[in-house]
């Protein structure tokens, strides 16, 4: 049996899906997203998985004008505070980068998701992304 | 424990060569092994900070042939240590340990990194390897986006107009660029103004092309002792007065990173071995991959209050001859940034300036010196302070 309550994999199947999972911690409440093998707040291992409303708020953002090797330029790279505390990171749609400025930060937004095809990794890859709720 | 001192130091040229990986590091070892007055065969024991050579040259497992380049006996171990842009100061901190604990009496040490034949995208793409590749990557991150998203992110936490910040960043360039030009061995030596950065091309917003240090070849190396041995070897050696090294997760789970908790963890265990505050810095070499990266590992560090960084560039407060001069050597930005050496190169400068034999750029009177080495989005971070 996995140690794993959530792995990456089970965690990119469901946002794929539209569900946003992470893990509820039964010390001390917190949540952490994305998962991983403790609570992100106090370190314990009694957690479990629980679905988040997938809205949150924007911290910080940039436009990223020179890609890494496959991606195209211009793209906007945010992290986003979830409702329930943890922070996400992922890219802003539906904003031209070439408009994008500090206004962005605390603009409410929804998670969605983008399947992501890059070299050197260890299969296929789920990045959120961010919508700005009108 | 021991005390540990740095008999010699060697660093190349930063900048393109022809060299290969492996010359470049024994380049830098002859020299460091040279100045120490001692022969390959007196080395114990050989610590090489190397980051991308996998896919810079194809070639892993690089240590022994670096040993068996310098001539080192087949007792000799040879390891390679990887902690990103923090590769060498990760590789030193653990030589330390090695000779404070009896372990090995003499060490060599440093990083070498060659990646400017690599070209822009899949250099782009091999640095960002150094951020989370489940949770991260896939976002198109790249290191100047993390910086980019810090100078956003300050720029709102401490209410600075946008436009300021980046002045006083562009003034970060300006001041290491005016080092830069006083260090044969810098990549760049080339005074730049504040026009230069505002005019250059944006890589990540906020982030211009001279707000970014380049890509760069170039090692640099160490020999490590113990006091006594070093008395022998060198008419003035420079003890390690305290090491420190932090960790942390993605940049997600570190929420606001104007304030790196890796940072502020390892520069206190270092300041707390070498008794010292930052009061006591004389002269810094620190982590300024990007403009806002000085800053804010500035503050990190204790120099300034946090939020108060950026204003120590209008004031001159870390120019030389200054309160605490940062970077005299040029800093990443101008010296340049062959990522598995920096660490080494920095702790060159500093070993440098605390012998007084820095020239033209040398702080005055400096006898106690800090290393501050980043390494990915702070995941790995390394200090260390340096005494005469
Ligand atoms: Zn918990």
């Amino acid at each position: 049996m996995s140690f794993y309550k959530l792995t990456h994999r089970e965690y990119f199947d469901a946002l794929k899906e539209g569900r946003l999972l992470g893990l509820k911690c039964r010390q001390c409440g917190g949540y952490t997203v994305p998962p991983k093998a403790c609570c992100d707040g106090c370190g314990g291992t009694d957690t479990e998985v629980a679905g988040l409303s997938g809205k949150g708020e924007i911290k910080t953002f940039t436009v990223v004008r020179v890609a890494p090797e496959g991606l195209q330029a211009p793209y906007i790279v945010a992290m986003a505070e979830l409702e329930e505390g943890p922070w996400l990171m992922g890219n802003l749609l539906d904003v031209d980068p070439d408009r994008a400025g500090m206004d962005l930060i605390g603009k409410k937004v929804s998670v969605g998701h983008r399947v992501v095809q890059m070299n050197y990794t260890a299969g296929e890859g789920v990045t959120p992304v961010f919508k700005i709720i009108p | 424990m021991r005390k540990v001192a740095v008999a010699g130091v060697g660093m190349t040229k930063f900048g393109k060569t022809d060299k290969s990986l492996v010359e470049l590091f024994s380049e830098a070892a002859m020299e460091a092994i040279t100045e120490s007055n001692i022969r390959p065969g007196d080395i114990q024991a050989l610590f090489v900070g190397n980051c991308l050579g996998d896919f810079a040259e194809g070639q892993a497992n690089i240590a022994g042939f670096i040993a068996s380049e310098l001539g080192l006996p087949p007792s000799v171990p040879a390891t390679r240590f990887e902690g990103a842009c923090a590769t060498a100061s990760v590789a030193i901190r653990d030589a330390f340990m090695w000779v404070a604990s009896g372990f090995y009496d003499t060490v060599l040490v440093g990083g070498v990194e060659k990646i400017l034949h690599m070209g822009t995208p899949l250099a782009t793409r091999t640095f960002a390897m150094a951020s989370d590749s489940r949770y991260e990557e896939f976002s198109g991150l790249t290191f100047p986006g993390v910086f980019a998203m810090l100078a956003h992110m300050y720029a709102h936490k401490y209410g600075i107009p946008l436009p300021v910040l980046k002045e006083r960043m562009a003034l970060v360039a300006v001041k290491n660029h005016k080092n830069g030009a006083k260090n044969p061995l810098a990549q760049f030596q080339k005074e730049i103004t504040v026009e230069t950065v505002l005019n250059s091309f944006m890589v990540a917003d906020p982030l211009q092309l001279f707000d970014c240090c380049p890509f760069s070849d170039g090692a640099a190396a160490l020999v490590l002792t113990t006091e006594e041995k070093a008395r022998k070897m060198v008419q003035k050696p420079v003890y390690v007065l305290g090491i420190g090294q932090g960790s942390a997760g993605s940049l997600c789970r570190q929420k606001d990173y104007t304030v790196m908790q890796s940072r502020v963890a390892s520069a206190r265990q270092a300041y707390e071995m070498a008794g010292v505050g930052p009061g006591d810095i004389d002269v810094c070499e620190l982590h300024d991959c990007f403009t806002i990266a000085e800053i804010v590992a500035s503050e990190c560090l204790g120099f300034f209050e946090f939020g108060k960084g950026s204003e120590a560039l209008e004031t001159g407060e870390t120019a030389i001859g200054g309160k605490i001069p940062i970077n005299p050597s040029g800093g990443l930005k101008a010296k340049g940034h062959p990522i598995g050496a920096t660490g080494a190169a920095q702790a060159y400068e500093i070993v440098k300036q605390l012998r007084g034999e820095c020239g033209d750029r040398q702080v005055d009177g400096a006898r106690i010196g800090m290393t501050d080495t980043l390494g990915g989005d702070a995941s790995t971070i390394v200090n260390l302070i340096l005494g005469v």
